[in-house]
């Protein structure tokens, strides 16, 4: 089933008369950015899920805040759909254009406006990127915690949208925990600002609403983050694992012995190889699984926690444990896991990377599901897991250019993400689910919830102008893509009409 | 087990009091041990009592995750964790001994930890709650991370039971420190707001602070070395650990002044405040507490000026208890209302006379 916008199940989009739109986006704003013609609009065509792409009926690139609210209104008077893009590094396809709508860059609001080292907050806008915030803290002993591996290209606008994670969340939580205030502008136009400079704001928490809701509430323009004291110190111990189960229950165990690591990740032996062979991290490519745990905060803690990690890792049974031995080591091991993507993607022409999560206690089983999908399939599948939330990000390895193989890869992926809902998990721990997961959302949620989500979205955009179909599907593709997928001989969403 | 901890599945029960609400439109008043109940502006409904509807449904320490009935006394779950060496980071204030998970949530309100570790809504994974249009759902699960569809879980914390009936939430718990030590030292509130400032940008464990307008009292809680330098840096003479409890529960005497209490949530670093009144300061400052008898508008504004907002928890008739929303803000609380409880039954009023 194509991820493309479908107007027959996605909803029937307004009909934009281009021409004057340009025209009154031209006289509202005679200083603004438009692009609407052919080559100028190739590099929008897609964000980082390149797999599907559709050209923009214009791009706008404003770059103050009054604009943004011109252009809203605009479109908001105009019935003109509205795609939000920052940096255009999402993997689920969130920043995806439509032909019928404006896409609205958000790349050149790039200033830090404020940081406070005192009050350990930063007020930025939002296109800065992610990393650019920690480095401008830096000198004061600080940073930015969430770290998505695109970290040095993402923007922070885009993270609030998504609620972006990294490797380090278990201990220092998701972007929703390391934000304190968003402004935001809706589809009306109106600027409003979700929560504050304090620690909690007075209503209804919008920010935690807000944050994750994938453009569809309204624009980011402004966010104020969280900045931490960096931890005094970080080790990282490697353990090495016969048996990729017994890697799994460690992680359990080190958690049971009252240790919160600040990034704990498992690589199976595919990954390992690949990582091994492009970054030369010193992995043992004949383990079956190794763990990374790395402990950071003040030294004499991360000592003796070392110590008890050890210890942990020594009775769940792993062949070999390694302490890096100093901060280049450290970085290598990091290196190996950071770069396992490209690393894969060296020895496959192509690669499709899950976000599925999951109570850790399941891994075990997924693992098996996993691996018999994959010979189901015929498509190599290599295991790389943030295991310390729960968090998998198996990777498909497929050749786009044999016909139907991009297809097999997703359906393969869909049934991987079938399996974490089963064991009580989602569909998605940190990329979204934009318009590549869409179909997933109707196995995780019932008509019911989905209906829900619909009645919250209406409070912000009646008219469902910003980023329609993506995020929540309509009942009616629930319906189509239930058809196609009879679970245990019933179909789901009986009440539905078919098409 | 006895009656009062029994676990027990109440939920189709409560379902069918909202169905029954929804059809005579008749507006409920949600309550769990009522201990709370004088936070909020007063709302008049049949009463909707969550309290039948209790017991913890799963509890995986290495999963750190518990999964509980929102009638559940929060002792109860409290003690649960407890036995396993766990505990609620954001270290909720019960105000009373009935207190439930449920109220824990619906209000919001996180204790000295807070500034740390994150506050209620921070560790909500997952909740189950009955819809103003009488359906019981699940949003959020039991996993650490999960960006499919909207946060409706986390905005359910704090929203006063204004959005629908919490049946049942996931939360996040985590380890009690190895090591935890309380301090009280002798600075005035200028110097220790400085040296608060200064501590927290180096790897002092702080985990609450407080100031009482004569001493600074500190806890510290991480690994053994940490808390022992940090000990040793700060100096100061012990204080027992008690201490946060009876703050986070109003039972210093402080508390017992006769004048209004308000709440002042205000920005990291803010300085000392002219307030009218006494003042007891918690969050590292972000929290001040104050008794006093001046009028609500010019408390407000003083916190609005620092750039925080003013709460009053002493009721009183003709006293808005919540700081006054921007009216854009307010206009879209009240459509998000709307949407979530369109025939406007749960807590009418209680956040505000518009929600």
């Amino acid at each position: 089933m194509n991820i493309l916008y479908d107007e027959r199940v996605d909803g029937v989009l307004p009909r934009v008369d281009k021409t004057r739109l340009i025209a009154s986006l031209h006289e509202a704003l005679p200083g603004l950015l438009v692009l609407h013609e052919g080559e100028d609009l190739k590099p929008y065509e897609c964000d980082g899920l390149s797999a599907y792409s559709t050209t923009p009926m214009a791009v706008v690139l404003p770059d103050t805040v009054e604009q943004v609210q011109t252009i809203m209104r605009l479109c908001h008077a105009q019935n003109v759909p509205v795609v939000a893009r920052g940096a255009g590094t999402g993997l689920s396809g969130g920043a995806l254009p439509l032909e019928q709508g404006i896409l609205l860059v958000m790349a050149r609001f790039n200033k830090i406006l404020e940081l406070d080292p005192d009050a350990r907050r930063a007020r930025v806008q939002p296109g800065v990127r992610n990393l650019a915030i920690s480095q401008a803290a830096s000198p004061y002993g600080l940073y930015y915690a969430p770290d998505p591996s695109s970290q040095i290209a993402c923007s922070i606008g885009g993270n609030v949208a998504e609620n972006a994670g990294g490797v380090h969340c278990l201990k220092y939580g998701l972007t929703v925990h390391n934000i304190l205030k968003v402004d935001i502008v809706t589809i009306e136009g109106e600027r409003l600002t979700l929560g504050s400079e304090a620690l909690d704001s007075p209503g209804f928490d919008l920010l935690a609403l807000f944050t994750g809701s994938e453009g569809l509430l309204g624009v980011v323009v402004e966010v104020t983050v969280k900045l931490l004291p960096k931890p005094q110190t970080a080790k990282v111990v490697m353990a090495s694992f016969d048996n990729i189960e017994k890697a799994g229950r460690a992680v359990g165990d080190i958690i049971a012995a009252g240790i919160i690591p600040g990034g704990l990740e498992m690589m199976d032996n595919l990954s390992i190889r690949a990582a091994e062979d492009f970054i030369h991290a010193g992995y043992p490519v004949d383990a079956e699984a190794i763990l990374l745990c790395e402990l950071d905060g003040v030294e004499s803690d991360v000592h003796a926690d070392c110590d008890r990690v050890r210890q942990v890792l020594e009775k769940a049974g792993a062949t070999e444990i390694r302490l890096a031995r100093d901060e280049a080591e450290r970085q290598r091991f990091w290196a190996g896991r950071k770069n396992a993507f490209p690393a894969v993607g060296r020895i496959s022409p192509d690669y499709y990377c899950m976000d599925g999560t999951i109570p850790r206690r399941a891994l075990p089983g997924v693992l098996r599901g996993i691996e018999e999908l994959s010979r189901q399939y015929s498509l190599r599948v290599a295991n790389v897991f943030h295991a310390g939330d729960g968090n998998m990000h198996p990777l498909i390895l497929f050749d786009a250019n044999q016909p139907g193989e991009l297809e097999r890869a997703e359906e393969l992926g869909a049934k991987i993400l079938d399996l974490c809902v089963e064991v009580g998990g989602s569909i998605t721990g940190e990329h979204g689910v934009g318009r590549e997961k869409i179909n997933s959302m109707c196995t995780q949620f019932k008509p019911d919830e989905l209906t829900m989500f619909h009645a919250v979205k209406k409070a912000f955009d009646e008219k469902g102008l910003l980023n329609p179909g993506k995020n929540v599907p309509t009942l009616h593709r629930c319906a189509e893509f239930g058809g196609m997928h009879v679970h245990h001989g019933k179909l789901p969403f009986p009440e539905l009409e078919r098409f | 087990m006895d009656a009062m901890t029994a676990s027990h599945d109440a939920a189709q029960s409560l379902q069918d009091e909202v169905l029954q609400a929804i059809e005579k439109r008749q507006a409920l008043r949600i309550r769990g041990g009522d201990s709370k109940r004088n936070l909020g502006r007063p709302v008049e409904g049949k009463e909707l009592d969550t309290r039948a509807h209790r017991g913890i449904v799963t509890y995986d320490p290495t999963e750190l995750v518990v999964t509980v009935r929102t009638g559940t006394s929060l002792s109860e779950l409290e003690a649960a964790l407890e036995a396993n060496g766990q505990m609620l980071p954001c270290e909720p204030p019960h105000y009373g001994e009935g207190a439930t998970v449920g109220g824990m949530i619906a209000t919001g309100f996180s204790g000295p930890r807070r500034p740390w570790a994150g506050s209620v809504r921070d560790f909500v994974l997952g909740t189950r709650v009955i819809t103003g249009e009488g359906k019981h759902l699940r949003f959020g699960g039991e996993v650490m991370k999960n960006v499919a569809g909207y946060d409706l879980s986390r905005l359910l914390a704090g929203s006063f039971g204004c959005l629908g009936v919490i049946t049942e939430v996931s939360l996040k718990v985590l380890p009690k420190p190895r090591q935890s030590a309380s301090l009280r030292l002798e600075i005035d509130t200028h110097r220790a707001l400085i040296k608060l400032a200064e501590w927290e940008r180096q790897a002092i464990p702080l985990s609450a602070a407080s100031h009482d307008g004569t001493a600074l009292y500190v806890r510290l809680e991480g690994g053994e070395g940490s808390v022992a330098s940090a000990c040793d840096r700060i100096g100061g003479d012990r204080l027992p650990a008690d201490y946060w409890e009876a703050l986070r529960e109003h039972r210093l005497d402080f508390f017992s002044d006769p004048r209004p209490l308000w709440r002042l949530s205000l920005p990291n670093h803010t300085p000392v405040l002219d307030l009218p009144g006494s003042v007891l300061m918690d969050w590292a400052g972000a929290q001040r507490w104050l008794k006093s008898s001046s009028a609500a508008a010019t408390l407000r504004r003083l916190a609005e000026q620092a750039g925080g907002h003013a709460m009053c928890f002493t009721s009183e008739a003709g006293r808005e208890p919540f700081h006054p929303l921007a009216p854009a803000l307010l206009r879209y609380q009240r459509q998000l209302k709307q949407q979530m409880d369109p025939h406007g039954l749960f807590n009418p009023g209680r956040l505000y006379a518009e929600l």
